[in-house]
């Protein structure tokens, strides 16, 4: 059993379904990760686990019970709210107090754990202060503070850190995730950034339309996607489409391009079950791509290709290629040597290609 | 760099949808309404609205116990009736131009440009807003009758044997009517102005369009929702109006007067017919204010950015031209409240063929404060306002409780409702309570209301609650809905929520709404002259009366006194308003 499970959830808001029938299992002490872009209902899961929203169908269960009918003040999760909404009426020490006194703790209670949770976003000594006052950092601290100072079961984030700037960002980034940790928490973060979700969780679901994607580490989904959603959402990808050669129960497949007609050779996934002779969508990442003056040993996937474009953007340089019909772009830490009309044997190694559901 | 944009944009698009999300989202399961208040809003608005209202319809269709439209037949036989429903019309229709044409110059002349004294004019500007009809009636005849100051100023300048005009008819009710009513379209227009994002004015011009092109293509289709909203206030205000008809109309019917009438001669079936009339002209005109509505908050939604800066008139000669206008505008607004004051001083009786009162003493004042009759009206109405807004205070709580909570055709629905007694003229509301509850009927069992202290609150609460409504509902709009779903997450339940979280911010908005009410109910007129009861006279029977008797000084001297009042109230409510930026929240 899941610490809090969300089954075949559906939410429909007139014509529009934000969540079709979503499934997702989360485990206790866990950092989970929702990324995807604006609409895809992200934030719709985040409203029906804290409660604002009750599903059409499907039921959400929480350390074994199911909540779904449950009020959010019944449910008891934190949540970091987008804008924050700190209540302007009130002092930091009043916001940060305010689950407290739902609570009817008692006075020295609140105060002792007021202080804590300031203590512990870094903000000791501001009680008294008022949050319209404050920068959009410090507002920032205080909204964690106030989720965490009842000691919520679970955590939730709704984009906490987008109206923050790029440099805070990331710190505020840092110390979030130290935090959770630090208080043995269990939260649920959405994102539309996928560097953000990447630096945070430990696991992330990637999702698109209501859908679930793919759910998995950070890691294995950057390196193996097997959803072509998934592939385009998360950095850039060389795209190829390619004709299936060898029967699907090999471990490896061989595959021809449609521009080029190169034959490559790729590793297969379990999920890829693609009909011979039916064309697929091949992905590898522009960085696992080699270039290099000789043929590599073996042979495996190198082609011929000219070297069309070399545009220096920084810690890498972005090489477009030309194999004979098929475009191909690389990134290389150190372009030296290379200009452009070179032409130069360039490798994709079979177990950085993906092959892609069709979405 | 590119990625960046892209990227900036993406972030950007996820707020505008988040935002819209919210807004769309504001019916959650956390907010369900205790039944109780169901009730509450079911019990008024029956009593209070659907009743009278459908009494008065079925009343005046009814002829010796059958069904039928011979009322309705005989009203419309008579050519008087005709005649004053015309009238109505035609003055309300020719109130809105003259009122346009002066309240749209004026609003760009104080939003557009800065000149000496802007600021103090552009407030004395929206002014006779807050000036009770009655009270801006005798004013207007201290100094305009044919027997005013004015009149008698230029009889005295070019010796003439007799008073240059008389104030009736309908030039003066035009004047009237135009003097108290160009505010809406003033400050609605100013409102709308204020809008506007300069940028797509700038846009415009680097697109090429003049200055001429930028007016009509940009700004005024922009502005079309506020000229519409202003217009049909005006109409409205100017089908209720009561005072103005009832003391220079002269020869002029109009249906209000004509309801009154009937009344006085004891027509029962003429005033039913008449009301009837008179209440679905009115319900017309707010069933298509209602329909553009929703334009307007299409246009506001679309106008965020930079407010427009107004250019300062730099050439001098301009500059003084535009101050005098000032300064002679402001003078004409004041002159009615400043004929009013000396007025007041004046000693009873001594005011007769001069221009100027000749004589002064504190002698009317002294009367008010002195004697218990005198002050009784003043405690009177400030006990009925006070009770009216207080409960319409409370009132609009219990609207937007039930209001937000509830799918989109009830809460059209409600809202509609509860609109329904503003739209209507006094004189309406007035008839239809006094008829509904002056006899024995299945809602009250022999509980009679007339006759007893509480007809008039009850009037008040009921023609003046959805002003307070409106600022209740307009604060919670502003209020950001992620605040009470905070309190939530944090545990409140909805005691909590509404305590701690709902009303303080949305307090200072309330309050100012209900001093406006507050107000507006001190000076009311129109009907507490059909229902009021002898033993409690509100201040504006009295003045009525006053005038009647041709104690000019003590009616000028309520009026001064319930002007300041107002003006106290007024301040206050602006002060509550300006410190309301504390709610906009993060």
């Amino acid at each position: 059993m899941s610490f809090l499970s969300l089954l075949n959830l559906s939410k429909r808001y007139g014509e529009s379904l934000a969540v079709a029938d979503l499934s997702l299992e989360m485990e206790r002490r866990e950092f989970f990760g929702l990324l995807g872009p604006s609409g895809c209902g992200k934030t719709t899961i985040l409203r029906l686990i804290l409660g604002l929203e009750t599903p059409d169908t499907g039921s959400i269960e929480f350390d074994g019970r199911d909540i779904t009918r449950l009020s959010p003040e019944q449910r008891g999760f934190g949540m970091v709210f987008q804008n924050y909404a700190l209540f302007p009426h009130l002092n930091v020490f009043e916001n940060v107090a305010f689950g407290l006194r739902a609570r009817k703790a008692d006075k020295t209670e609140i105060e002792e754990r007021v202080r804590d949770a300031l203590a512990l976003v870094q903000l000791p000594g501001y009680e008294r202060r008022a949050v319209t006052e404050l920068s959009g950092g410090q507002q920032q601290r205080v909204a964690i503070a106030r989720a965490i100072a009842f000691q919520p079961a679970l955590l939730l984030f709704d984009e906490p850190l987008s109206n923050l700037d790029v440099a805070l960002r990331q710190e505020t980034r840092g110390e979030l995730r130290e935090l959770v940790t630090k208080l043995g928490l269990t939260a649920v973060y959405v994102t539309h950034d996928q560097e953000e979700a990447f630096a945070l969780c430990d696991r992330i679901s990637v999702m698109s339309e209501g859908r679930v994607l793919q759910t998995g580490e950070p890691r294995e989904l950057y390196e193996h996607p097997t959803e072509i959603g998934v592939a385009r959402f998360l950095g850039r990808n060389n795209f190829i489409t390619a004709r299936r050669l060898t029967s699907s129960n090999e471990a490896t497949g061989q595959f021809k391009t449609i521009d080029g007609e190169h034959t490559l050779t790729a590793k297969i996934g379990g999920a890829s079950l693609i009909p011979i002779n039916k064309n697929c969508t091949l992905a590898i990442r522009p960085e696992y791509l080699i270039i290099s003056k000789e043929s590599p040993k073996g042979n495996e996937n190198a082609l011929l290709a000219t070297v069309r474009e070399i545009n220096f953007t920084g810690a890498t340089t972005a090489i477009k290629l030309d194999a004979q019909g098929l475009a191909l772009e690389a990134l290389l830490l150190n372009p030296d040597g290379l200009s452009i009309g070179d032409v130069r044997i360039v490798q994709l190694p079979s177990d950085h290609i993906a092959v892609l559901n069709q979405g | 760099m590119r990625d960046e944009g892209g990227g900036m944009r993406d972030e950007e698009r996820t707020k505008a949808m988040t935002s819209i999300h919210r807004s769309s989202f504001r019916i959650h399961p956390s907010s369900f309404i205790p039944h109780p208040l169901s009730l509450i809003l079911a019990v008024v608005l029956l009593y209070g609205v659907i009743y009278p209202n459908l009494h008065v319809l079925t009343a005046s269709l009814e002829v010796n116990g059958s069904w039928s439209l011979e009322n309705y037949r005989d009203a419309l036989s008579h050519s008087t009736t005709f005649e004053a429903a015309t009238s109505s019309v035609v003055l309300s229709l020719l109130t809105v131009a003259f009122c346009a044409a002066v309240g749209v110059s004026l609003a760009f002349l104080f939003e557009r440009y800065t000149f000496p004294a802007r600021g103090l004019f552009a407030t004395l500007a929206a002014l006779p807003l807050v000036l009770p009809p009655l009270v801006g009636t005798i004013a207007f005849i201290f100094l305009c009758g044919e027997s005013g100051i004015l009149a008698r100023f230029v009889q005295w300048l070019f010796n003439m044997k007799s008073a240059p005009w008389t104030l009736r008819g309908w030039t003066a009710l035009l004047i009237f009517h135009t003097y108290t009513m160009y505010p809406f379209f003033y400050v609605l227009t100013g409102a709308g102005l204020r809008r506007i994002d300069a940028g797509l004015a700038e846009a415009a011009r680097s697109l090429g369009a003049r200055a001429s092109q930028v007016l009509f293509r940009v700004i005024l289709p922009q502005l079309t929702p506020s000229l519409i909203a202003a217009a049909l206030l005006t109409f409205m205000t100017s089908m209720a109006s009561f005072s103005a008809p009832l003391f220079f109309g002269g020869d002029v019917r109009v249906l209000t007067l004509e309801i009154y009438n009937a009344r006085q001669r004891g027509d029962a079936a003429a005033s039913l017919t008449l009301t009837v009339i008179l209440a679905v002209v009115s319900l017309a005109a707010l069933i298509f204010f209602q329909r553009y509505e929703g334009t307007r908050r299409f246009a506001a939604a679309a106008m965020k950015g930079a407010t427009r800066s107004r250019q300062p008139i730099r050439s001098g000669r301009a500059r003084v031209v535009a101050t005098l206008c000032g300064v002679l505008f402001a003078t004409l607004l004041a002159l009615p409240i400043i004929t009013l004051v000396l007025v007041s001083f004046a000693r009873e009786g001594t005011w007769t063929t001069s221009a100027l009162p000749n004589s002064y003493t504190l002698a009317n004042y002294a009367r008010i404060f002195t004697q218990t009759d005198a002050s009784s009206v003043f405690i009177n109405s400030l006990l009925m306002s006070g009770l009216a807004s207080l409960f319409a205070l409370i009132w609009s709580f219990c609207v937007a409780a039930v209001v937000t909570g509830k799918r989109m055709r009830f809460r059209r629905l409600i809202s509609f409702l509860v609109l329904i007694p503003w739209a209507l003229p006094g004189t309406v509301v007035a008839v239809s309570i006094i008829e509904a509850y002056g006899q024995r009927n299945p809602l009250t069992g022999s509980f009679i209301l007339v006759g007893t202290f509480w007809i008039l609150p009850v009037i008040y609460f009921l023609r003046f609650m959805p002003i307070v409504v409106r600022a209740v509902q307009a604060s919670i709009e502003q209020m950001d809905v992620s605040l009470e779903e905070a309190a939530s997450s944090l545990g409140a339940r909805a005691w909590m929520r509404f305590l701690r979280v709902r009303l303080p911010l949305v307090w200072p908005g309330a309050v100012a709404g209900t001093l406006l009410a507050f107000v507006i109910a001190l000076g009311e007129y129109v009907a507490s002259v059909i229902a009021f009861v002898p033993s409690n006279q509100p201040v504006s029977i009295r003045i009525a009366a006053e005038m009647r008797d041709f104690n000019v000084g003590t009616a000028a001297a309520y009026g001064v006194i319930l002007i300041l009042l107002i003006a106290a109230a007024m301040l206050v409510a602006g002060r509550l308003e300006r410190g309301r930026g504390l709610g906009a929240g993060g």
